[in-house]
């Protein structure tokens, strides 16, 4: 039996160093902590191929499927005779990857930054919040139980907030900051009001029972309906909600795209590698409870990833600022992984969906990363996010125009690069399950290639801008990174995912669908193509069809203002309609009536104390009068 | 000695002792030494618990002391404790400790200021040991008298009017809770015998449904007052702006606790008949709170004034949680109530200090505060995400705790208010980002701001002990709900039983 508690140190490692570097960072040079961050997280990373290492090829398995491990588990809160929260590593497959993928990315990440933040005031601040995300984004994935899931959420959701709000003194970031932390908390309040509406059934908060028979016999037989439909389904939608808000889909995505506004190296670990798919993580870790208690819910989500990735890939096509063109390019890609959870079944090749989103989901960390960190390699050279100030880069910059290629066709999915591998499994799954979704995500891929090199042809073609000083390559501390995860882009399809990750954890065999996989080779072509035609050298087709497109045009470029509505909704009605009317209600009205019984009693008091008023014949007065009342009283009423 | 007894000789010691100084140095290190003393004290009684526990004592009420006072109305010095007092006692003893630190330098009549603060604390100390409902209403009133003079006296802004305004509100709730106390009293022993003020020996006979449904809203709102139950609460946002920095600390992080102990520990707890008929307008009463709380402090610009809505929200949560009357629950309300305490006397202790520099509250006056006094500002921001329920830190163990237990209530109607309550996480996080993001991001909005200083080094004191405290709780809470459950289960057979 293979012993897996030295996983614990994964967790231990980096909240450790946020400790260290967060109390005492302002002690060390800057270049310390940067150091002493990455070393820290090369450790854990080691650690977690060590992991996956043993997991995979070394403990045996049961009856042919992967054990599922609980290597630690502590009480950590009693609740109540049937609900704990528990602290603890869980090992499984998906969990195991996990590790491998944020670890991976989180390194390079680390080293990338030690670069790319030098000279930066809060350098040291910076590695102490990477460390504190790489933390919770751990604790996220080894969750032994759906609370502790949430909790770790929460802090993910916290270091997110602290680390778009880097740059404090610009009031976009701060902006930035807070919108993401509020519309993922308003998503997590679906997600909460869900955990504790399964956990009343099923009485237990651990993946381990609620995914497993008992559970999920219970959470199927549930006969309680509201508005129609069944408590179940309620509960997983509303923590599909939560899932929805961290991974910004559609309409909880408007977060993500501001949150570019944080340094480049965190959009590339949190905005576009880890955090951001923690949602669809949340789904396949349920997924067995999906699949049997509530298959409503999963065509809901395959209809939101669908929807989302189409309407995300619509907006990329129309954006300047390079980073948001890769913010939407994520929102859509990791709408095709819940497409793919959405469209499973479960158990064998039904699963399909489940293992192609696992892998793409493993792919994407690796080539969005090395897009996100490439383009901080180009704005590290250019000082600029615009694209309209960019061009020609390629003599500048070759090793980051060559990752940046690589990462531009693996996106695309061109054949053999890892995007090729994993998108097409996912295609397979939609074709077999839903056509009409299918074939928006033909459309996709289309629009994906498009718009990758309309950025990449616009940023190393085209016509060269005046620059005020000469670009020049990063060092290498930054170039390593990139060479690394191109590497990594290129040869993570060919790893045997449906031997490895898989719904009922039983590997199975995958074949390529050529009639599948032609196809959506040859319209990612068309795209690279038409962005070819338009963007490699400045002309003047894109300014026509832009004029053609008029209104449509100016409304996709505004992302179909729906931020304007949400700005509606909070400022006009929360604050003008809600909380103004409140503070006026209570300032006036509740308040006013504690007032007014003061104001009586001042005013009653004023009235009566003419009685007191010190003068003798009044008194004598009211004396005889009284004596005659009560002598009145006494002879009428008395007998 | 009975430990006990020094939460009462300690203060007296240190009141006598800060009258024998000559100067404001000897005042506030003798403060200083007599609330360090009555921490170590507090800490000393939860260790002690803890061994008696574990020796096998399973008595309701451990130290119990019992001495005659009054004999013709069989009124006793009553006291003893259980987990949930003992925690009490320790969050006390932390804000007092605190404060004592964050006014570390008032200027006017600091002999008289600590003086009254410690006569405060006192009374509070007295509250939570007490199981006699004279001696406890004793000390309550002990408690909110020197608000009065310390508000009117050391106040800003319209401090008449709010130490008016919050003395005579807090003094009608004495009104309904002395009608209450008395109708508990008379109604002590049914069946003939002598009347008794000992909640231990009420509780072990049931007073008479008409009485109890008489007498229980008046107990109930009479703590609730204290405890910034909706409708009654609008002498906090007042009476905090005006109070100075250590009794808004006080106030707000344990005096506002007297109310919810208070419900629970006489209200609920010696009339469980009536508590189950009524608890449904309370419940809804306190869902108001919640709510309302928390978005009436949206609007406010004043950082006071979001922190007195906020508390009135947070303290809310605390009655709500109670009515919820199962073990998971009240667990929570309890832990609420200290997690509040120590977070509320926080936020209060930084206000100040943020107030003492740059001589407004108004949080649109102010901007960009991390980059000249990045320590509070750090500080500022862990009491805020405390606030919104971060784990790791307290308000999360506490929501989380009271959330799970409203909802094993399967009804709709407590379905629907659990799930309102649960919104207000949503609020919270909306005000608390708006203030940090005004207040201490962005740019600085004042050129006379860049010549502030960041914090002395007794004001760290203040801070890190309150921070260490809450995350203390956060990040190893099943200490104290441990601590507070074994101590849960006389109240709740008491509520069972109907």
């Amino acid at each position: 039996m293979i012993n897996f508690s030295y996983t614990i140190w994964i967790l231990i490692i980096p909240i450790f160093m946020f400790l260290l570097l967060g109390l005492l960072g302002m002690k060390f040079k800057p270049i310390i902590s940067g150091v002493l961050g990455t070393i820290g997280l090369g450790v854990v990373m080691l650690l977690s191929y060590y992991a996956a290492y043993q997991y995979f090829f070394q403990l045996p398995r049961i009856d042919d499927a992967y054990q599922q491990i609980l290597a630690h588990n502590i009480t950590w809160l009693n609740l109540s005779a049937s609900l704990q929260i528990k602290m603890g590593v869980f090992i499984d497959p998906i969990s195991v990857m996990m590790l491998v993928v944020v670890s991976t990315v989180s390194f390079m990440v680390h080293l990338y930054s030690i670069g790319y933040m030098k000279g930066e005031k809060g350098f040291q601040r910076f590695f102490a919040f990477l460390s504190l995300f790489t933390f919770s984004m751990l604790g996220l994935v080894v969750a032994t139980n759906i609370f502790q899931m949430y909790i770790f959420w929460e802090l993910v959701g916290v270091s997110s907030f602290l680390l778009i709000g880097f740059y404090y003194e610009r009031p976009s970031a701060v902006a930035a900051s807070k919108k993401a932390f509020i519309v993922t908390r308003f998503a997590d309040l679906g997600f909460l009001v869900g955990i504790l509406l399964l956990s009343y059934y099923t009485k237990s908060f651990d993946f381990l029972n609620i995914t497993g028979p008992v559970g999920i016999e219970v959470t199927r037989n549930l006969t309680q309906t509201f508005l129609g439909m069944s408590v179940a389904t309620w509960a997983l939608l509303l923590i599909f909600m939560g899932g929805a808000g961290k991974s910004a889909m559609f309409p909880l995505h408007i977060w993500l795209p501001d949150a570019m506004e944080g340094p480049t190296p965190v959009s590339a670990l949190i905005h576009a590698a880890t955090m951001v798919v923690a949602g669809v993580f949340l789904v396949a870790r349920l997924f067995p409870l999906y699949s049997f208690a509530a298959p409503d819910a999963l065509t809901v989500i395959a209809y939101v990833g669908g929807f989302t990735s189409l309407f995300a890939a619509v907006i990329a096509c129309t954006q300047f600022d390079i980073k948001r063109v890769l913010a939407f390019s994520t929102l859509s890609q990791i709408g095709y992984m819940m497409l793919a959870l959405g469209v499973s079944g479960y158990g064998g090749e039904k699963g399909l969906g489940y293992m192609a989103s696992m892998f793409h989901l493993f792919t994407h960390a690796m080539f969005k990363a090395l897009l996100f960190l490439g383009a901080g390699s180009i704005i590290h050279a250019v000082h600029s996010n615009y694209m309209n100030e960019m061009g020609g880069l390629r003599k500048y910059l070759p090793i980051t125009h060559l990752t940046f290629l690589i990462a531009c066709l693996t996106i695309a999915g061109l054949f053999p690069l890892s995007g090729f591998w994993s998108k097409d499994e996912i295609l397979a799954a939609a074709y077999e399950h839903n056509k009409l979704l299918f074939m928006v995500e033909y459309l996709v891929a289309g629009l994906t290639a498009f718009y990758m090199f309309r950025l990449y042809f616009r940023v190393f073609w085209n016509k060269e801008p005046h620059y005020h000083h000469k670009p020049h390559e990063s060092p290498l501390v930054m170039t390593i990174p990139l060479m690394f995860l191109a590497i990594a882009s290129i040869f993570a399809g060919f790893l045997p995912f449906s031997k490895m990750i898989t719904s009922d954890r039983l590997p199975f065999e995958s074949e390529t669908n050529l009639m599948v996989a032609i196809p959506s080779v040859a319209i990612g072509l068309v795209g690279i193509l038409i962005a070819f035609l338009l963007y490699k050298k400045d002309n003047v087709r894109v300014e026509k069809i832009v004029k053609g497109l008029g209104g449509v045009y100016t409304t996709i470029y505004n992302k179909f203002y729906i931020d304007e509505v949400y700005m509606f909704v909070t400022k006009k009605i929360i604050f003008n309609l809600i909380s103004r009317p409140v503070a006026w209600f209570d300032r006036h009205v509740v308040d006013g009536f504690m007032n007014g019984i003061a104001g009586v009693t001042v005013l009653t008091s004023r009235k009566i104390k003419g009685a007191q008023s010190g003068q003798l014949q009044h008194y004598a007065f009211f004396f005889v009068l009284g004596a005659i009342a009560f002598a009145l009283i006494f002879i009428y009423l008395w007998q | 000695m009975n430990i006990l007894a020094l939460f009462i000789i300690i203060p007296i010691l240190t009141i006598i002792g800060i009258l024998c100084t000559k100067d404001h140095v000897g005042t506030r290190l003798v403060s200083a030494i007599g609330m360090g003393l009555q921490l170590i004290t507090s800490i000393v009684l939860i260790f002690m618990f803890y061994a008696e526990r574990n020796a096998g004592n399973h008595a309701d009420m451990l130290f119990m002391v019992d001495y005659m006072w009054f004999q013709s109305l069989n009124i006793h010095y009553l006291v003893g404790v259980d987990g949930i007092s003992v925690a009490m006692i320790a969050l006390t003893s932390v804000v007092s400790f605190a404060g004592v630190f964050a006014s570390w330098e008032v200027k006017d009549l600091p002999r008289e200021f600590f003086i009254s603060l410690i006569v405060l604390a006192t009374g509070v100390f007295g509250f939570f040991i007490s199981l006699d409902l004279f001696t406890m209403f004793l000390f309550y009133e002990v408690a909110v008298i020197p608000m009065y003079l310390l508000i009117g006296l050391w106040g800003s802004g319209p401090k008449e009017y709010s130490a008016m305004k919050l003395t005579l509100m807090l003094m009608g709730g004495s009104a309904l809770l002395l009608v209450g106390l008395f109708g508990i009293y008379f109604n002590s022993a049914p069946n003939g015998g002598q009347l008794t003020f000992n909640i231990m020996e009420i509780s072990k006979i049931t007073i008479p449904m008409e009485a109890q449904r008489f007498f229980f809203p008046f107990t109930f709102i009479g703590f609730g007052i204290l405890g910034a139950l909706f409708p009654f609460h609008t002498w906090s946002p007042d009476g905090h702006a005006s109070a100075p920095t250590a009794v808004s600390m006080l106030h707000a992080g344990v005096l506002m606790k007297l109310g919810g102990y208070g419900c629970f520990r006489v209200a609920m707890f010696l009339m469980p008949g009536a508590a189950h008929e009524l608890a449904w307008i309370f419940i809804i009463l306190t869902a108001i709170s919640v709510v309302y709380g928390a978005f009436g402090a949206i609007w406010q610009k004043d950082l006071k004034y979001i922190n007195a809505y906020s508390s009135v929200s947070h303290c809310g949560l605390v009655l709500f949680a109670l009515l919820m009357m199962n073990e998971t629950a009240m667990d929570g309300a309890i832990i609420q109530m200290i997690s509040h305490g120590l977070m509320t006397a926080l936020f209060f202790a930084l206000i100040g200090m943020i107030y003492g520099r740059t001589h407004t509250r108004m949080i649109n006056e102010m901007g960009g505060l991390m980059k000249v006094m990045p320590f509070l500002a750090v500080c500022y921001v862990i009491a805020g995400l405390a606030s919104l329920g971060l784990p790791g830190l307290s308000g999360f163990v506490a929501e989380m705790t009271i959330f799970v237990g409203a909802f094993q209530h399967p009804d709709t109607f407590h379905r629907v208010v659990t799930i309102l309550a649960c919104s207000s996480i949503v609020v919270t996080a909306v005000y608390i980002l708006r203030v940090v993001g005004v207040l201490l991001f962005g740019p600085i909005r004042n050129e006379e701001f860049n010549s502030l200083t960041d914090a002395k080094w007794f004001e760290k004191v203040s801070t890190i002990t309150l921070i260490a405290s809450v995350a203390f709780i956060g990040i190893v809470p099943i200490w104290l709900s441990d601590l507070i459950r074994m101590s849960l289960k006389p109240i709740l057979d008491q509520l069972s039983s109907f």
